[in-house]
């Protein structure tokens, strides 16, 4: 067993794995699956109810055993060591979380490392350790039940739990299926960023596919009777689908997913004609006729952006003043997504944003037609 | 028994001995009942559990015992045991296993589906489960079960003075009805019930004590 804090994750492999639950000849709910799960990754199992994916998930630490076919986890055979002990180094979290009702909050974080017989001190240290991580004050909840808990509460108790001996493998099934949008967006969010921190090999199940793109690394696409219809990156699903039924499945708005996953930063911004308060009106007329620009941005002495400046406006000789900017250029970071960043340039009268660092700075220009270059292309972002 | 005063103090201070004597055998036979029938109640609850089939036959079985009337139990059990303690407890365990046996099933039974398999995804074998999972999580409803069983069981303990074993039963039935005694009537009857309403209070401030979790619902 690893010891507690240590990042890292397992390589997860499937070979030729059939799972049949009737005698010989009833349909398989899963079928000849093959994958490779690289370790450190979030592989997301998606699809229509019945496709299987949590059998897929339940045969890694043989909650199902498998009719035929090998898992491994770093090329171990899971069926070398006990069940029961297996189990102790994989993390389980489900839906329904299954906190034990009878044990405290501190106690079910504990049970895994107790199962494993640490010694009490490091126990203490650890369950303090985990609530931290998931954002839980220990001090306060430490000693609680979970029946006085939210279902948020719980959620994040049932991370910590699953986390507790630092296992190189955890897996998740529904994990955010029972609560509602916007807690399920911040678990979600709360989970990609401990993912940052911890670096498992973490199996995903959902039916969502919004959720499969969020948070996977990888996807894998499962039909009917457990047959593996795409496994591949999100972006390459989106952009290219493998048949038919992915492309259904992903839906008709699988471009505007895709701008989902990037953010701003990931594109090539335009260097924009920028002008200082107080400058001459004649020279910026001057670059403008040189460059063959309409409009310049006009920003305070700290590079902030003021607003735009037309040219058709600069009749009249003097410095350029504040109030001779239109504003109205939405503003976008290199953190938002090009979803949010098309929505704002739709929305407003010029069609360029102005993206800001994080004091306001410009950095550049984005316009629309650059994002919808991103959906002509075949699914890899041009970097800059 | 015109003649005599509603209730005798006198007697009662005169006899607390006997009184005490009589209370302690009541409380050594109702514990023995309830011990042995909680101890082969819980064994065919589990094996209930594995081979859920049987249910429906240790229900009728149990039923029928707990339908037979104490009396007659006893005439049947005369001949093989005797006057003895054991005749008494065979029939007064007999009396607890439908109680018990449908609690303990129903209390396992309601141990949440996720709880479990929580419990096997973080590695525990099926005996650690029992005893570190599903019982404590089942108990308060065992535990209910089981003041269900000592209140009756009290209650029924009296009638083994029929057979000439002590308790409470004696007070009423041998120094109470035999000698047209109205005080020993009253004070075995009234220890009687105070001893079933104490167990029952009792029993249930220890569940409350074992089981904290179950109340922090509300808290």
């Amino acid at each position: 067993m690893t010891s507690p804090g240590r990042a890292g994750g397992a390589v997860v492999t499937f070979e030729h794995v059939t799972k049949r639950y009737g005698p010989p000849g009833t349909p398989p709910a899963v079928e000849d699956l093959s994958l490779t799960i690289p370790a450190g990754e979030i592989c997301v199992l998606v699809g229509p109810s019945g496709c299987g994916k949590t059998t897929t998930m339940r045969m890694i630490n043989r909650l199902v055993e498998p009719t035929s076919g090998r898992i491994t986890i770093d090329g171990q055979d899971v069926r070398d060591l006990p069940a029961v002990e297996l189990r102790r180094g994989i993390g389980y979290v489900i839906q329904q979380v299954g906190l034990f009702p009878h044990l405290t909050v501190g106690e079910n974080v504990a049970i895994v490392p107790r199962l494993l017989r640490w010694s009490e001190p490091r126990v203490g240290e650890r369950v303090e350790e985990l609530l931290e991580l998931v954002g839980l004050d220990p001090g306060e909840f430490r000693a609680r039940y979970p029946a006085s808990l939210s279902g948020g509460e719980r959620q994040r108790v049932g991370v910590a739990r699953a986390l507790a001996a630092d296992p190189p493998v955890m897996l998740m099934d529904e994990p955010f299926g029972a609560v509602d949008p916007i807690l399920r967006d911040r678990l979600q969010n709360e989970l990609l960023r401990l993912q940052a921190k911890v670096g498992k090999t973490i199996v995903f199940v959902t039916h969502d596919v919004d959720e499969a793109i969020k948070m996977a690394d990888r996807v894998a696409i499962l039909r009917r009777g457990g047959i593996l219809a795409q496994f591949d990156t999100p972006e390459a699903i989106l952009a290219a689908p493998a048949s038919s039924f992915v492309e259904h499945f992903v839906g008709a708005d699988r471009g505007l997913k895709r701008l989902s996953l990037a953010k701003v930063r990931d594109l090539q911004l335009i260097e924009p004609l920028t002008v200082r308060v107080g400058e001459p009106r004649a020279e910026l007329r001057r670059r403008m006729e040189i460059d063959g620009i309409g409009y310049a941005l006009l920003v305070d002495a700290a590079n902030r952006p003021l607003g735009w400046v037309n040219r058709d406006e600069l009749t009249v000789e003097g410095a350029l003043s504040e109030e001779e900017a239109t504003p109205g250029a939405p503003l976008l970071q290199p953190e938002t997504t090009l979803r949010d960043a098309l929505s704002a340039l739709l929305g407003s009268s010029v069609q360029l944003g102005v993206v800001t660092d994080e004091r306001d700075r410009v950095l550049g220009l984005l316009s629309v037609d650059a994002i919808s270059d991103v959906l002509r292309n075949d699914g890899t972002w041009p970097r800059p | 028994m015109n003649d005599q005063p509603f209730f005798r103090f006198d007697w009662v201070i005169d006899n607390l001995d006997e009184i005490a004597r009589r209370l302690g055998e009541h409380l050594v036979m109702t514990g023995i009942a309830v011990g042995v029938g909680l101890l082969i109640s819980f064994a065919l609850a589990l094996l209930v559990r594995r081979v859920r089939p049987l249910y429906g036959p240790t229900i009728a079985v149990t039923g029928a015992l707990y339908s037979i009337p104490s009396l007659a139990l006893f005439a049947l059990l005369m001949p093989i045991t005797g006057l003895s303690l054991l005749t008494a407890e065979i029939a007064l365990v007999s009396y607890t296993l439908l109680i018990l046996v449908r609690n303990i099933v129903a209390a396992l039974d309601g141990v949440p589906a996720e709880v479990l398999d929580a419990a096997a995804a973080m590695g525990f074998g099926p005996v650690e489960r029992l005893w570190r999972v599903e019982l404590p999580i089942a108990l308060p409803v065992i535990v209910a079960g089981v003041r269900i069983a000592t209140v009756t069981t009290i209650g029924l303990v009296t009638v083994t003075s029929l057979i000439g074993l002590g308790g409470l039963g004696y007070l009423i039935v041998n120094t109470g009805i035999n000698r047209f005694f109205a005080t020993s009537i009253y004070t075995g009857v009234a220890l009687s019930v105070a001893l079933a309403v104490l167990a029952d209070v009792g029993l249930e401030g220890l569940q409350r004590r074992l089981t904290p979790w179950a109340q922090a619902r509300t808290g």
